[in-house]
């Protein structure tokens, strides 16, 4: 499309060229069963081998610490109910922040049996750790905590966490040695821009998904500590170690590794850069737009979010209009979710409804320069200006 | 605005709303709008319906020829999305239009309080299932206006309320609120309980919570749809 400005890379992003081309001999050529032991499921089973020491390098892990899965929320949904499974009972501690994939996989636990505590948050979108700490108890099996939410981009601070996790499990308040809980964290956001050192984050388990780092779409994959021990949820042939059976896709494991590969390169580059952009983005719209308001952290989040509630005018009304002028975004009105429920993460954050039906999110990728900035900020004041003269509120900014 | 992809995909669930041509127009381009904040007595009544925490509010300005009985002028503001926007727009040309007055002072207040929110939503060429509930407050903005005038004029015997009856005591939910309920997608007997915790703990009242959703559910809904 001619003038598209796109600026929802947090729902996903277009397939790096490289990427496709890496992919493309698994498809026609090189197309064999990695479990066949002739020459043809040799290849297949050696670029497995491969893409798994390129992602352990960038994780700092071993290959047979990282399963691939079919997404991130199949990821999400193995480290939460495979931890859970072998366990039988117990305590899991997670953040509101999650991606539906972890909570909607606890509610299910919460079901059978599981208790499941929820930790408080700050307005400026940080999980409270003291109740982290007071929470922490012999039945805890797991504890989630997303490294960056998808609404806000707020970073919490995983190794801090880890750390607190690690004295619990030392500390007296445990009778025997213990691995538990566990900690997993959900990185799909923030794999693009952050350190996804698994020795530095002190993770036992961690997801990463592909088609937020410009690979393709249909692949993400879940690092697991050696002694996390944790049930598969798909059983078959037992593929990748009995924890993900299933014909491994070869084509997309190629492409994601190829993908983290491109993006390891010039991570701190692009972290600028995206940065940069960004906050011209932040400040111009502070500066001509009245009565706005940034949700989450001002400061400690992703480089490529920016996430704003717009007073007195509805979020859906907006992407539309916005829409017509090749901008590209997303919100968190309730009129754009199928619940008709408003955004839950911005509700964590204590957003009340009216800000949030008013909220935009802005995400950053690759494609923006900084022509789509001056064209936002020149259209965007406009829409904002049109609507609310639709519109018959004048809230206060509380 | 030389694009005309009528279509937005929900990124959660990718659904897509298809909106038509219609809602499109009206949505950028409102009929009627109330521009300037007006005088204290420029209009003769007005009314509001909604909350900005439910993310939807209408608000509605009449004048109003006292001797024809008629709805001279309808001038309107929405806080809310594309359907609830084109809803009131559509809303005021309907009450407006000149074809359909039967004389120059504009449409019998009668005319306009026979005006269903099947009505508009036709006009709009039809709304997406989950926006039907804009279509309503449309609707009910306009009786919240003209209930102010009948309030004024001393026409009591006039005023329309909305007879809200309770189903179950115990929740204290009244038929209203099943009706929101339907008309927000719940179209089950579980998922209007889920909304309204009605007859819960009440099983006897059950066929009659049925009977009122199976109701609202031919009202609003093609009775082939899910």
């Amino acid at each position: 499309m001619k003038n598209m400005r796109y600026f929802d890379y947090a729902a996903t992003a277009p397939t790096d060229k490289r990427v496709l081309q890496a992919m493309l001999p698994y498809f026609e050529k090189n197309f064999g069963n990695p479990g066949s032991i002739y020459t043809l499921g040799r290849k297949s089973a050696q670029a497995i081998t491969q893409a798994s020491t390129t992602i352990s390098k960038i994780l700092n892990c071993k290959p047979d610490e990282f399963v691939f899965t079919g997404s991130a929320t199949e990821a999400d949904n193995l480290a939460i109910l495979g931890a859970a499974r072998i366990n039988k009972k117990g305590k899991i501690i997670i953040s509101p922040l999650e991606h539906k994939a972890v909570l909607n996989s606890c509610e299910i636990l919460e079901k059978e049996g599981f208790e499941i505590v929820k930790l408080p948050v700050f307005k400026n979108g940080l999980v409270d750790l003291k109740t982290l700490e007071k929470e922490l108890d012999e039945k805890t099996i797991l504890v989630s905590v997303v490294m960056a939410d998808s609404e806000t981009g707020t970073i919490q601070p995983i190794a801090e966490i880890s750390k607190i996790i690690k004295d619990f499990r030392a500390s007296k308040k445990i009778k025997e040695k213990t691995n538990f809980p566990y900690f997993h964290t959900d990185a799909s956001q923030a794999a693009k821009y952050l350190n996804i050192d698994v020795e530095k984050l002190k993770v036992d388990m961690m997801t990463i998904s592909a088609h937020k780092l410009y690979g393709p779409k249909g692949i993400g994959g879940l690092y697991i500590r050696k002694g996390v021990k944790i049930s598969p949820i798909i059983y078959g042939g037992g593929q990748q170690l009995g924890l993900r059976s299933g014909t491994e896709n070869i084509p997309a494991i190629v492409g994601f590794a190829k993908a983290l590969e491109l993006n390891a390169k010039n991570k701190k580059t692009q972290y600028l850069k995206i940065k940069k952009l960004r906050d011209t983005l932040e400040k111009g719209i502070l500066k001509s737009i009245p009565k706005v308001i940034l949700n989450g952290h001002p400061t400690q989040r992703l480089p490529n979010f920016l996430n704003i509630s717009i007073l007195d005018i509805e979020g859906e009304a907006m992407l539309l209009y916005l829409d017509e002028l090749g901008i590209m975004v997303s919100t968190g009105s309730a009129c754009n979710s199928q619940s008709l429920e408003p955004s839950y993460i911005l509700q964590a954050l204590g957003s009340t409804h009216e800000y949030i039906h008013g909220s935009l999110r802005f995400t950053l990728g690759h494609q923006n320069t900084i022509l789509d900035i001056k064209y936002v900020l020149k259209h965007l004041p406009n829409v904002v200006e049109k609507l609310r003269k639709i519109s018959p509120l004048k809230l206060k900014i509380k | 605005m030389k694009k005309t992809k009528p279509d937005i995909t929900n990124k959660n669930t990718g659904d897509t709303w298809i909106y038509t041509q219609a809602v499109k127009e009206h949505f950028f381009q409102p009929k009627n709008l109330l521009l300037e904040d007006p005088e204290e007595t420029e209009y003769d009544a007005q009314g509001m319906v909604g909350s900005p925490a439910c993310g939807d509010v209408m608000r509605v300005w009449l004048k109003i020829d006292k001797k024809n009985d008629t709805i001279k002028e309808f001038k309107w503001r929405t806080f809310g999305c594309a359907s609830a926007i084109a809803t009131t727009s559509m809303l005021s040309v309907m009450i407006t239009e000149p074809n359909n007055q039967k004389s120059e002072e504009g449409m019998k207040i009668d005319e306009a309080l026979k005006i269903r929110p099947q009505d508009i939503m036709k006009r709009l060429g039809g709304l997406p299932d989950r926006k039907i509930h804009c279509s309503v407050l449309g609707d009910k903005a306009l009786r919240a206006a003209l209930n102010n005038w009948f309030r004024k004029t001393k026409q009591f015997d006039r005023i329309t309320t909305a007879s809200q009856q309770i189903i179950d005591p115990n929740t204290k939910t009244t038929d209203a609120d099943i009706e929101e309920a339907v008309l927000e997608g719940a179209l089950t007997l579980e998922a209007v309980q889920e909304r309204t915790k009605v007859a819960i703990g009440r099983p006897d009242l059950i066929p009659k919570v049925e009977e009122l959703i199976r109701f609202y559910r031919e009202k609003y809904f093609d009775p082939n749809s899910k």
